[in-house]
């Protein structure tokens, strides 16, 4: 991987009318990487994409491609290509020829062109279906063709737009490794947009987290996940207890913010001892959510508030766990596993 | 519910539970009117045109024969078909190339509320008397009329004057002349080009304009490749309509034109004048065949592959 610098935002704001999409976003994308966009809708990571891509133009601030500047040039001008949501398949050409399109526009000679569309079709795994209507393709097929008519361009950067939003869960696991594995292969940059943070952890080299048009954080999917710089990107990346107030400070001495991961948590029978280093809350659970694998609880607190945790079921049944309703408890964690957070999303959203 | 007749209710669980029946009722008087009475009579049409007047007696005789086509096809016969369509031809290309634009207009960039201002302007036309607007569009051409005086404001009277001297589309003036029925036809048939058009444009995706712009298409290919072809349905559609009512049209001509008859004239004459119900079929038949001609060509350039 080189240490170029692929796509760079600059300060940008995009406002739709009274609608603030993007509020002073930075960001720098490196050259072969695989960067995820993450948040709820309406967060702005659509916004970005389009941006990148020129569909839109932003209010203000710069996008570079490449060390150049693109911000005022429309999609045509760009050597980006896109996935699409709603895969923006050509109903009235055949799957050959929409693979083509971007070709046939370059003025690419039939006979390499078609090498070009057999190759890229073989490498979405749908070697001859080129003559097939996009109509008479299933979903995920679909979603295959639209990635070989953008990959066929060899762009150097690759935008994907909820690509596999579409999709059932089986084939939406299955996409998003074949997608990773075709990313190594081709040695393109991809941006991926995603509201799905089990998808963006999955997949990303690095992802980017969006709320409310403003974006949180940047990281590698771990740092991210073990040390999320607000209460929102705690909340939104995988599950998060957020303690605060009264209550964080009869946990820890001090009122101050922190997050707990549910799996960091121990449930103990009340009156265990605590050591050094370790925080500890009593409580009662109120709920017990059985999940297979493992089983979530939920443990109202002596001292107000509530904390979710989850437990790997390796030794307790079904019927133990259910059992546990009610029972007195106390939590225990390693002191470590609190991570401090800033409440600016909360703070902006007031 | 218990006050509810029995009978009712006894006659709509027997239709629920038995649903092609439900559909026979509810199609069949729309399909008997269309099958007796619409094609019935196209049928009917179709068996006069090949029956032949008694040049003698004046009477029909019902009896087989080629000898009205014949006469269909003499010269001055076929001057009335070639004139008549190259009129319709005309004018749907022309109502064709000024509806896309107010229709791509509304599809993609009117605001809600511009969009129902846009459908009143194009349909209030309608709801007024046919006869009425082309009687007034013979004012507005007359050579006292108010589209000489701009054209004569604008210093181009010499254009005009220029364009009625061409032999066959020209005339004393536009108000009686092959141009001005052009203009006319162009005019009282153009929101039936707009409105299939502005519902073909409608339909075509954001996404599918924007992804032709992303693999390197300028808008111009983008209108070319993308765009045209998909909105190509709702141009036939509506040329369907210009084509074959300019086809089939006697009044504008009778307003507007001068001896030169079309289609529509010629059978008002044989089967009221001349009471030659024959002829005045084969006329009718003429249009038909086109539009088959013009749909099967239509099908075969692609124009239904997206729908």
């Amino acid at each position: 991987m080189s240490e170029g610098v692929a796509v760079e935002l600059r300060r940008v704001t995009k406002i739709f009318g009274e609608v603030i999409a993007l509020r002073d976003v930075s960001l720098e994308i490196k050259e072969g990487e695989f960067f995820s966009l993450l948040g709820p809708s309406g967060c702005g990571k659509t916004t970005s994409l389009r941006l990148i891509a020129g569909f839109d133009h932003p209010t203000s601030g710069r996008i570079e491609l490449h060390g150049v500047e693109v911000s005022g040039l429309p999609p045509y001008e760009r050597d980006v290509n896109t996935v699409f949501q709603d895969y923006a398949l050509f109903p009235h050409m055949s799957v050959a020829q929409n693979v083509a399109y971007g070709l046939m526009i370059k003025r690419v000679p039939p006979h390499e062109r078609a090498a070009r569309v057999a190759e890229m079709l073989s490498l979405v795994q749908l070697p001859g279906l080129g003559d097939r209507r996009p109509a008479q393709l299933s979903g995920g097929q679909r979603q295959r063709v639209a990635l070989a008519r953008a990959l066929v361009n060899h762009p150097r950067v690759l935008l994907l737009d909820e690509p596999l939003g579409a999709l059932d869960l089986k084939l939406r696991q299955q996409m998003q490794l074949e997608l990773k594995a075709i990313q190594q292969q081709v040695g393109i940059t991809f941006v991926y947009v995603t509201h799905d943070q089990e998808e963006a952890l999955t997949m990303s080299d690095r992802l980017g987290v969006f709320n409310a048009g403003r974006l949180e954080q940047v990281g590698t999917p771990a740092a991210v996940y073990e040390h999320p710089a607000t209460d929102f990107v705690a909340g939104f990346v995988g599950v998060s207890n957020l303690v605060s107030g009264v209550t964080a400070a009869a946990i820890t001495g001090s009122p101050e913010t922190f997050t707990i991961r549910p799996e960091k948590i121990l449930i103990r029978d009340a009156g265990t001892a605590v050591y050094d280093g370790m925080c500890a809350a009593d409580g009662r659970i109120r709920d017990v959510v059985y999940l297979g694998a493992h089983t979530r609880y939920r443990v109202e607190l002596a001292q107000g508030g509530e904390l979710t945790v989850t437990q790997q079921n390796v030794e307790a049944t079904s019927i133990d766990v259910q059992a546990a309703r009610g029972r007195p408890v106390r939590l225990l964690w390693q002191r470590a596993h609190n991570r401090p957070v800033a409440t600016r999303s909360r703070a902006t959203q007031s | 519910m218990s006050h509810a007749a029995p009978v009712t209710r006894r006659i709509s669980t027997y239709l629920y539970r038995r649903p092609t029946l439900a559909l026979a009722l509810l199609l069949a008087p729309p399909l008997i009117w269309l099958g007796v009475v619409y094609l019935g009579s196209l049928f009917s049409l179709l068996v006069q045109s090949f029956f032949s007047l008694d040049g003698f007696t004046g009477q029909v005789v019902r009896q087989f024969t080629f000898s009205t086509y014949r006469d269909l096809f003499t010269r001055a016969n076929v001057d009335i078909i070639l004139r008549t369509s190259g009129m319709a031809a005309s004018v749907t290309i022309a109502a064709a190339i000024a509806a896309f634009p107010i229709a791509y207009y509304m599809a993609r960039y009117a605001s809600p509320r511009k969009k129902a201002l846009l459908y009143l302007a194009i349909l209030l036309p309608l709801w007024s008397s046919y006869l009425v607007r082309v009687y007034s569009w013979k004012l507005i051409l007359a050579k006292e009329g108010i589209l000489n005086w701009v054209v004569t404001q604008l210093r181009l009277d010499g254009v005009l004057q220029w364009a009625l001297t061409v032999p066959g589309i020209g005339g004393p003036s536009l108000s009686v002349s092959l141009l001005g029925m052009f203009i006319v036809f162009g005019y009282v048939w153009l929101p039936y080009m707009i409105l299939p058009i502005e519902a073909a444009l409608e339909r075509v995706p954001e996404s599918l304009i924007e992804a032709s712009g992303d693999l390197g298409a300028r808008p111009a290919e983008t209108f070319r490749r993308v765009i045209f072809p998909l909105a190509l349905p709702g141009v036939v559609a509506g040329s369907i309509f210009t084509f074959s009512l300019t086809l089939g049209d006697f009044i504008v001509p009778y307003v507007l034109g001068n001896s030169a008859l079309f289609i529509g004239q010629a059978v008002l004459a044989h089967q009221g004048t001349a009471g030659n119900i024959p002829l005045a079929a084969a006329f009718t038949v003429v249009p038909m065949v086109i539009m088959a001609g013009y749909l099967m060509a239509a099908r075969r350039a692609g124009a239904f592959d997206a729908l």
